[in-house]
């Protein structure tokens, strides 16, 4: 007889199989399942019947998978329970670092008349539009009750340098503030480059200030887009970009892309004028509903329709592009392929539950006015102060921070309890968007069968899982983008 | 092979040895120091006087005149100054417990284990061998301060309790430099207070191998040949990465394993990433393992797409990522710059195929064991396509 004993005597004791909370989604045939903490399987729907109706058996190789994604345990193991619980506290731990990223809305005036910029002013008194040093004190102030050991500071406008100065003044109190702080600071200003110059690029370079752009793809739509006197706005643009990566180093420029409808037809060419310019990096953007669309409430479905092919066709070039070997991260992907893979939550505030609005990212406006994000900024502009959670002159941090204007969207847009998200086999890689759903839908929450955001969002996990799933250099990619 | 154990020719004592534990000294290395030393003769002059045990290599002519005398057999004549030997009170047994030439001693704490792995290759013994512990301590003392590398196996040395952590506690005070390795099965740090004594021993620059052969209990437990011990093993190694310790994962790759390797790799990085490395390796066809043959055996080549898997998902979750024990001809392009040269020398052989091969010195090559089986795919790998080869599998990975 052989010492060795065969593999069933090492099967589970029963087969009263307890299942652990899990979602599902069936998706061609084949039924997706998610664990709490976003591990994934995919199993065939008759399996996914004997796992919903049992009884399981106590071995096979269904009931492996199933253990080893901790969606079934015997009930005399713990381990999987604190698994899932070191895991999903990993994922959570961004909420007790709080606020990381704190926009300073340094000037509204900038050169540029982009159609689909709501906040921006063509004027050229300084005092009417740009952020005071009084102001900027107090917002640094705020910055730094922060509990997070990562502050980030971005200037934003307008184009925010046209007050230089107040840039200037405030890397300066930041950074002397920090030497007792202690904190990780960085900074960023977002800038359409055209006003680069010499001092800014000493000053950039003498402080590791990374600077942030846009480039909304080739010359004619880039400089249709963002109209500026001159026209010439693509030109200083990839100029700059290049000044940049020179004068301060390679990735210390990154590029942001706004699209509208002249884009839809045009990702290859959007993303072969970002390959030219060197950068190794983009963001598919979905179309803005804010601005025209939220005015006539026209912004739904329709739009996303137009939109998915572009991203479909951007991202398959993307890959193409990486198996050619030439280095090209999609950062809305990368950010979603973090969510599945990793027990990391990067924290982007228009993809995180709770919502990143006020605790992952704040806006103090030019005029101490403090908002709870970009676009509630924006909303803001267009006569909605929604989002507005008070003003650094008047209210503590306290009374911003803890304002129902704060607490309330944060509350009922929770994904984990939202009706038919809390049982989304995606949910774990989503998030809330209160800002969105209120501008289209008003309320904070949305409806999830007419939701933009939802139905694109879907599509994207979706699209995403199956080129995962699909090929193997794929898998690897997605694997990278996921580590970053 | 180097031999590590082996039996005096001759042993002429005047009464049984005060003690097991010695250090070679031999001319190159003599000092005043007699404590705990023997001398090794390797030559016909005289000998220094004062030391109370004396090895002679063999083909030697024995002096008369020295009281307590050993003669070494012919496999153990590349013995020098600064090795240490186990041996037997009447001079019989011989144990290399040290070779101080070699970065890769392993001392044997124990052959008592509570696993029965299919593929052990050191099957486990149940009598009382505490006497192993006992010569560990001696050796840990005799050990030259430079020692780099200290390395403890078993069997499990965590049966030991607090005998081990003693041990390792005088790792720590007497070598504080040295990189202090132990292999184990891990299910002892299960227990709190295990973890805890074993962190409390402060040293930085130790770490423990512990194998994992699964992602659930069912394939783990059947591969070592243990109930419950899958469970065990996890959470120990949650305790362990609790307090901070450093920790290497082994997993042996056959034909239970080598299939779901990118499912363990995805394990390890989802639910343990904290660990320090991962060594994937290669099967060892000795002891148990020869005996399952028919369980176990896959030609590593026929897991390479598993194999370029796992290490993507280990090395892009940012885990240290090793492959050890693998021939380079079996083994996909891409991971070559993985693999670590592992085999420890006293078991390393190559294959006549590898005689004419241009990477053979970067080569893990073949245990000695692998007589009992071998791939028949081992190709020698030809000079001009290698280098290009080696450049291009670095840029893809």
């Amino acid at each position: 007889m052989s010492k060795f004993r065969e593999p069933v005597a090492f099967e589970a004791p029963t087969a009263d199989w307890q299942l652990l909370p899990f979602r599902f989604e069936r998706i061609n045939g084949r039924v997706l399942l998610t664990n709490m903490v976003g591990e994934h399987l995919f199993v065939s729907g008759k399996d996914f019947e004997q796992v919903a109706e049992g009884p399981l058996p106590v071995d096979s190789s269904l009931v492996r998978r199933l253990r080893a994604k901790h969606m079934i345990r015997q009930e005399s193991e713990p381990l999987p329970i604190e698994l899932l619980a070191l895991k999903a506290r990993t994922r959570y731990r961004r909420l007790s670092e709080f606020t990381g990223l704190h926009i300073f809305v340094a000037s509204l005036r900038c050169e540029h008349s982009c159609p689909y910029c709501q906040v921006s002013r063509q004027s050229s008194d300084k005092t009417l539009y740009d952020m005071s040093p009084e102001t900027a004190a107090l917002a640094l102030d705020a910055a730094f009750r922060s509990p997070s050991a990562n502050i980030k500071i971005e200037f934003q406008g307008g184009e925010p340098l046209l007050n230089f100065e107040l840039i200037e003044d405030v890397v300066a109190r930041a950074k002397s503030r920090n030497e007792e702080a202690g904190k990780n600071l960085s900074f960023v200003i977002a800038t359409n480059l055209a006003l680069l110059d010499e001092r800014v690029l000493d000053f950039c370079d003498a402080h590791g200030i990374y600077i942030s752009t846009s480039l909304d793809g080739p010359a004619d739509l880039h400089n249709k887009n963002r109209p500026r006197p001159g026209r010439n706005s693509w030109e200083l643009a990839t100029e700059g970009i290049q000044r940049v990566r020179e004068r301060l180093g390679i990735d210390r420029v990154s590029a942001l892309m706004t699209t509208t409808r002249s884009s839809l037809d045009r990702v290859k060419e959007i993303i072969d004028c970002y390959v030219e310019q060197g950068l190794s990096s983009m963001f598919l953007r979905p179309l803005s509903p804010y601005g025209f669309a939220i005015k006539t409430k026209s912004f739904a479905a329709y739009d996303v329709d137009r939109w998915l092919p572009f991203y479909e066709e951007g991202l398959d070039y993307i890959i193409e592009l990486n198996s050619k070997g030439v280095p090209m991260v999609e950062q809305y992907a990368a950010i979603i392929l973090k969510k599945m893979f990793t027990n990391d939550d990067p924290g982007y505030v228009d993809l995180t539950s709770p919502s990143g609005i006020g605790i992952g990212a704040i806006v103090y406006n030019y005029d101490g006015d403090v908002y709870a994000s970009d676009e509630g900024r924006m909303l803001a502009e267009m006569g909605d102060t929604t989002f507005r959670l008070g003003n650094l002159h008047e209210d503590t941090y306290e009374e911003i921070l803890l304002s129902e204007a704060l607490l309330q969207p944060l509350d009922q847009s929770f994904t984990a309890s939202a009706p038919m998200c809390s049982d989304c086999a995606f949910e774990p890689y989503c998030g809330a968007d209160p800002v969105y759903h209120h501008a289209t839908s008003g309320d904070y929450l949305g409806r999830k069968p007419t939701s933009g955001f939802c139905k694109r969002n879907m599509a994207i996990f979706k699209l995403l899982l199956d080129r995962y799933e699909g090929d193997p250099s794929t898998r690897a990619l997605f694997r990278t983008w996921a580590g970053h | 092979m180097i031999a590590l154990s082996s039996k005096s020719q001759r042993a002429r004592l005047a009464e049984p040895l005060p003690r097991s534990v010695w250090r070679l000294v031999d001319r190159g290395t003599l000092t005043s120091q007699r404590n705990a030393r023997a001398f090794l003769i390797t030559d016909e002059a005289a000998t220094p006087d004062g030391f109370d045990l004396y090895l002679a290599r063999d083909g030697l002519r024995l002096p008369r005149e020295l009281a307590n005398l050993i003669q070494l057999p012919a496999e153990l004549n590349y013995l020098s100054g600064d090795d240490v030997l186990s041996i037997g009170d009447d001079g019989r047994r011989i144990r290399v417990l040290w070779r101080h030439t070699s970065r890769q001693n392993s001392i044997l704490l124990t052959e008592r284990c509570n696993h029965y792995c299919l593929m052990c290759s050191q099957p486990p013994k149940t009598g009382n061998d505490d006497p192993l512990l006992d010569d560990a301590f001696e050796l840990i003392r005799l050990l030259p301060r430079d020692s780099e590398e200290i390395g403890f196996t078993g069997g499990e040395p965590t049966l030991y309790g607090e005998g081990l952590i003693d041990l390792l506690r005088l790792c720590r005070s007497l070598h504080p430099e040295a990189a202090v390795h132990v292999l184990s099965n891990g299910r002892r740090f299960s227990h709190s207070e295990f973890a805890e004594s074993w962190a409390a021993v402060d040293n930085p620059n130790m770490m423990v191998g512990i194998p994992l052969y699964g992602t659930e209990p069912a394939l783990h437990d059947y591969v070592v040949q243990a109930e419950g011990a899958f469970n065990e093993t996890v959470q120990g190694i949650l305790n362990l990465g609790r307090m901070r310790q450093r920790i290497e994962l082994r997993v042996v790759l056959h034909k239970l394993t080598a299939p779901v390797l990118p499912e363990i790799a995805e394990f390890i990085a989802r639910n343990i990433p904290f660990v320090d490395q991962v060594a994937l390796m290669g099967l060892e066809m000795i002891g148990l393992a020869r005996a399952n043959i028919p369980k176990l055996w896959i030609d590593p080549s026929d897991y390479a797409n598993e194999l370029v898997e796992a290490v993507t998902i280990l090395d892009r979750s940012r885990i240290h990522t090793m492959i050890y024990n693998h021939q380079l001809c079996l083994i996909p392009r891409s991971v070559w710059p993985y693999t670590v040269r592992s085999i420890s020398d006293w078991k390393n052989e190559y294959h006549p195929e590898c005689m004419t091969c241009s990477v053979k010195d970067d080569c893990g090559g073949f245990f000695f064991s692998a007589k009992y089986k071998v791939s028949d795919r081992i190709k020698a790998i030809p000079a001009e396509t290698s280098a290009e080869s080696n450049l291009l599998s670095l840029a893809q990975v």
